[in-house]
């Protein structure tokens, strides 16, 4: 490759000549270092390179090397519960070699090549193989069985296919294709990262996201392959909630990408979730999930990069076969990183200084979720849904790049700050947000969960409209000026809002309430508004239900553990029943005796 | 032998074109030599064949294009860091102003820093009691957190951070907080309150300060934190110190960066600062922290003053984005007299659960808490409520929560400003204000804690 050398220095941006046969988006080696860049501009004889490493110490004169491959993620067994930094650095064996602090020109490789792997092929010598076909398997995690595939653009006969235990770079299968040429198929295969993998074709989606939170679940729920966005001004529980969906959402492979943000945080999720446990196996969590971290603080040009390393190695667990999501922490963070390196390069801005081609870039992202039918043999759906959170510069949703956003994701949880202040989180307001997957997954709800569930929810959702306009009159005229019935809808709605939508992250039980707990404890409140609805009818006064004890009992039902629900359950529904027989019949025997 | 240029070939603000030079490199350290030999430093911010762009560190006033000798001095801006820092005051640039001799330094530091890795963090979880119940009761401090004051000009946030500073210590250990100060742009009477607070206490030996005033080189500020940071990591990571980190006033420092981007030209984001400014404040912010294996940590208190009290405003914005939490200051109590006027309900520490509990503040704390936000933040709605529609139109329930939003601000947000609560009493004056509700109204403290913890006397329901 041809050396070049620079010429121009600004911050992450480097200019050099000289590099005759760089192509765009090629990885290029800086400086002395060897810092690791990427051509993003070809001008002539200059080519502008994003820098992934801070610049300082370098000048016009020191070289550059071309390497003649775009920046890419290498894909193999290891990858489970490994935390890189934003272009696949593993950053455990970075601090064993180099110490706390991340040095310049740090150099590691992303899969253990030490590591020894049992592989158990599944097909053998003599099979035709395709593109995407699994020839056998690897025990990753107690949790994860990866499956080792013919990676995109090779086909054949099988040669030769081993058994036993290999490294990452060692060959297990020989392919010959029509051509005659060879191809040796590793644990381990690469893939650049700016370019979706392949698959057969897309499915509409039909089954949600379980993520055990009620107000998602419930009300603005997320299918499988979905996409959604967590918009909210800072301090309205953005992070606590892609960490919520990262814990419990029912996905086989969790990928969550910290994008531009707080370095404590990540290391909460690294100190926490070896600690948790999946709540279908009881293994812990870490062993299902990969993290890439690459802190604000952390060069802006690989925060450019990790959203795209992150969504590549979602895709190949895609293609696996497997149910993947992909949190990505925060989105307005890579928007930014584009914007600076844009400006560097003294593009014509658009909107807000964020480069024009924000909303393509932004297109493109959540175009690579989706419920896909994969390549390959034995033939299989996989989904990736993807979830980004979106930090709007004061809390504004006009701003780029929440709109961008918006339309192109399908759920929408609208952070509202108003409601943290008030300590009720998840603080995603209820009548901003939406789902436009609520119709899709409506038949699943029905035919899984119970038939009540879709006609509950819009109850729901018409109660706390309503409650929304009744607001309006209290401020004007206050509460006691309300008719009763118009008095019980606002308790109703009362208690949706704090006895159901309000979850606690940091409560062990309320942690996750499953899709049946969800339904019963919606039951105990509609059945708390029928009965009241009924008294009312029979003259009861609005106040002696307002102060019925058994209320008491459905706002702790949160706090039920599930194995003890269903029968704890029974019997707050029998002294709700119960309650308003007793409160009807003493109205009862009171207007017999005014009679 | 350092090569020396006479070739500038512009200066406009804070930034110099030299012209004709070979070998300089992006971020490197340059001087200035001036007519009268005096010397001034800058750094190099972009390079472009033989044209260095240098941002000076000083002001510009007296360099000229033809007498003054630029020399590249191959290395980035260091600080000469020792344990003889303890107890001295310097500039923002880093030179004493306290009389004193110069350091001699036991090493010398790149006061940039490098990035944490996040895999080397250690989660800050250690309880800080800094004496103050909205802190510690509410939106609790640990060690290692970053938690800014938001403010606005004319309120009492240098008291806020001297108390802190005099008071904060954690439960159970004898060793005191080192404090390393930054001011950036504040008064002399300010500076001056700081030193004769940090002197009386006697707690300036174990203070480091940096300074720059008002009247300085605004381009001074844009380092000034650099070097706090750089002292901090020293004296937390290389000599194991529990530091307390004060930065103020923020808003300079922001200013200071726009100036000097308006200056380079460049495409301004959000009200004329650059788009950068979220990464630039992120290098200052995340430098807080623990590191595995080592006995120190930084504590961040960065002090802002939000220009007209504007939340959405860049600076307190960007700000948020990064720090963990953030304490606003609220005009209005102010204008009550209450001191610290802390405007409780958007307050937030993020890392105040992982901070509280059974063996670091008391079982209850996490219920208390959140049950005293729920009800001043009813009783604030409240007396909105009834500044319209009148008191009379209020239920029972409401005027009971009205009165207890009063007397909140009155004994649990005021205290004096030498005033040390300790947690267990901050706890007993939030049990003492959930006895005027009725029982039934507490919902988030669990039943057991209500047994144990709740005055007998609140049998008896207060009179609205």
């Amino acid at each position: 490759m041809a050396i070049g050398r620079i010429v121009k220095v600004a911050g992450p941006l480097v200019v050099a000549e000289g590099l005759t046969d760089a192509k765009m988006y090629d990885v290029v080696r800086v400086g002395k270092e060897r810092l690791v860049g990427e051509v993003i501009v070809l001008d002539g004889d200059l080519a502008s390179i994003q820098v992934y490493e801070e610049t300082a110490g370098l000048g016009p004169g020191d070289p550059v090397e071309g390497t003649g491959e775009p920046l890419s993620v290498e894909l193999g067994p290891g990858l489970i519960g490994s935390i890189y930094d934003g272009i696949q650095r593993p950053l455990e064996a970075i601090e064993k070699r180099w110490g706390a602090y991340i040095r310049r020109g740090v150099e590691a490789a992303a899969l253990n090549r030490a590591a020894k792997w049992r592989f158990t092929p599944t097909v053998k010598k003599g099979d035709t193989v395709g593109e995407g076909d699994i020839i056998g398997t690897v025990q990753e995690t107690t949790l994860v069985v990866h499956k080792i595939m013919i990676p995109p653009g090779i086909s054949g006969t099988l040669e030769e296919i081993r058994s036993g235990e290999f490294t990452v770079e060692e060959t297990i299968a020989l392919v010959r294709d029509a051509q005659g040429r060879r191809h040796e198929i590793k644990l381990m295969q690469r893939w650049p990262v700016r370019k979706a993998r392949p698959y057969k074709e897309k499915l509409p989606s039909t089954e949600p996201l379980i993520t055990g939170q009620r107000v998602i679940d419930t009300l603005f729920p997320i299918a499988k392959g979905g996409t959604a966005c967590v918009p909210g001004p800072f301090g309205s529980g953005k992070t606590v909630i892609q960490h919520q969906l990262a814990k419990w959402a029912d996905a086989d492979i969790i990928v969550f990408v910290g994008c531009g943000e707080r370095g404590n945080e990540m290391t909460d999720v690294l100190m926490e979730f070896p600690e948790l446990e999946d709540p279908k196996t009881g293994e812990p969590l870490m062993k299902r999930t990969i993290l890439i971290a690459n802190t604000s603080n952390m060069p802006v040009a690989a925060r450019e990069a990790s959203v795209y390393t992150g969504i590549t190695i979602a895709e190949y667990f895609r293609d696996m076969g497997y149910s993947v999501a992909l949190m990505a922490d925060s989105t307005s963070r890579w928007a930014e990183a584009m914007r600076e390196i844009s400006g560097r390069l003294e593009e014509m801005p658009g909107e807000e200084g964020y480069p024009a081609y924000l909303g393509s870039r932004i297109a493109d992202f959540y175009a690579r979720a989706g419920r896909v039918v994969c390549l390959g043999k034995p033939e299989r759906q996989a989904s990736l849904s993807a979830i980004g959170a979106v930090s709007p510069p004061g809390g504004d949703l006009s701003e780029p790049v929440t709109q961008n956003t918006l339309r192109l994701v399908k759920v929408f949880w609208g952070l509202d700050d108003k409601l943290a202040y008030r300590r009720h989180f998840p603080a995603i307001n209820w009548l901003t947000s939406y789902s436009l997957y609520a119709e899709d997954l409506a038949p699943y709800f029905e035919q899984k969960v119970g038939p009540e569930w879709n006609e509950l929810r819009r109850e729901f959702m018409k109660l706390l409209q309503i409650e929304a306009e009744l607001e309006e009159i209290v401020r004007l005229v206050g509460v006691e000026a309300l008719s009763p019935s118009d008095r019980l809808k606002l308790e109703v709605a009362r208690s949706i809002r704090e006895d159901y939508l309000m979850q606690s992250a940091f409560d062990e039980i309320d942690t996750y309430t499953s899709l049946k707990k969800q339904l019963k404890m919606m039951q105990l409140i509609k059945a708390f508004y029928d009965w009241g609805t009924r008294a009312l009818e029979q003259g009861v006064d609005i106040h002696q239900i307002i102060d019925l004890p058994v209320r008491e009992r459905i706002a702790k039902a949160k706090f039920i553990p599930e194995g003890e629900f269903d029968a704890h359950f029974a019997e707050i529904f029998k002294e709700l029943t119960e309650s308003f027989e007793r409160l009807m019949a003493q109205k009862g025997a009171y207007a017999e005796r005014v009679h | 032998m350092l090569k020396e240029y006479t070739s500038v070939a512009e200066i406009a603000g804070p930034i110099m074109v030299v012209e004709g030079v070979s070998g300089a490199k992006y971020d490197e350290l340059v001087e200035i030599e001036l007519a009268g030999g005096e010397i001034r430093r800058g750094r190099v911010l972009e390079v472009d064949r033989d044209r260095a762009v240098v941002q000076l560190f000083e002001s510009a006033q007296g360099l000229d294009l033809r007498q003054s000798r630029v020399r590249f001095l191959g290395k980035v801006m260091e600080l000469g860091v020792s344990e003889d820092l303890l107890g001295r005051v310097f500039d923002g640039a880093g030179r004493p102003i306290d009389g004193g001799p110069p350091i001699i330094p036991e090493k010398k530091l790149p006061i940039s820093g490098e990035p944490l890795n996040p895999y080397s963090r250690d989660y800050p979880n250690e309880f800080i009691q800094t004496g103050i119940s909205v802190i510690d009761g509410l939106n609790t401090l640990v060690r290692g957190q970053k938690l800014p004051i938001f403010s606005g000009a004319g309120l009492p946030h240098n008291q806020i951070a001297a108390q802190i500073a005099r008071q904060a210590k954690v439960l159970g250990e004898a060793e005191e907080f080192s404090v390393v100060f930054g001011a950036m742009g504040i008064t002399f009477e300010e500076a001056n309150f700081f030193i004769t607070d940090l002197r009386k206490t006697g707690a300036l030996e174990r203070a480091v300060m940096f300074i720059n005033l008002a009247d300085d080189p605004v381009i001074e500020r844009i380092t000034t934190p650099r070097l706090v940071l750089t002292c901090a990591e020293y004296l937390a990571f290389e000599r194991d110190m529990h530091v307390l980190v004060i930065l103020t006033d923020m808003t300079n420092y922001a200013e200071a960066l726009r100036e000097v981007s308006a200056a380079r030209k460049e495409v301004p984001g959000r009200r004329g600062y650059p788009g950068y400014m979220y990464t630039d404040l992120s290098t200052i912010y995340e430098r807080a922290g623990r590191i595995k294996g080592k006995k120190g940590s930084i504590t961040q208190m960065p002090i802002l003053t939000m220009p007209q009290d504007d939340k959405t405003h860049p600076i307190p914005d960007l700000t948020g984005y990064i720090t963990e939490g953030q304490l606003f200051l609220s005009r209005e109590l102010h204008r009550k007299g209450i001191y610290p006027p802390f405007d409780v309900l958007p307050c937030l520490s993020r890392l105040k659960d992982k901070g509280i509990g059974p063996g670091k503040t008391r079982e209850d704390h996490a219920g208390v808490l959140n049950q005293l936000y729920a009800a001043y933040a009813r009783g604030v709605d409240v007396r909105e409520m009834a500044a319209i529609l009148g008191e009379a139109a209020l239920s029972k329930i409401d005027r009971i929560y009205m009165k207890f939003a009063d007397e909140f601000e009155r004994r649990f947000i005021q205290q004096g400003e030498y005033e040390d609560r300790t947690i267990i009493q901050t706890l007993t004056i939030g049990w003492e204000l959930l006895s005027m509700l009725p029982r039934g109204e507490l919902k988030r403290v669990r039943d057991e804690f209500i047994e144990k913890y709740l005055p007998k006397k609140a049998e008896e329901p207060v009179a609205a």
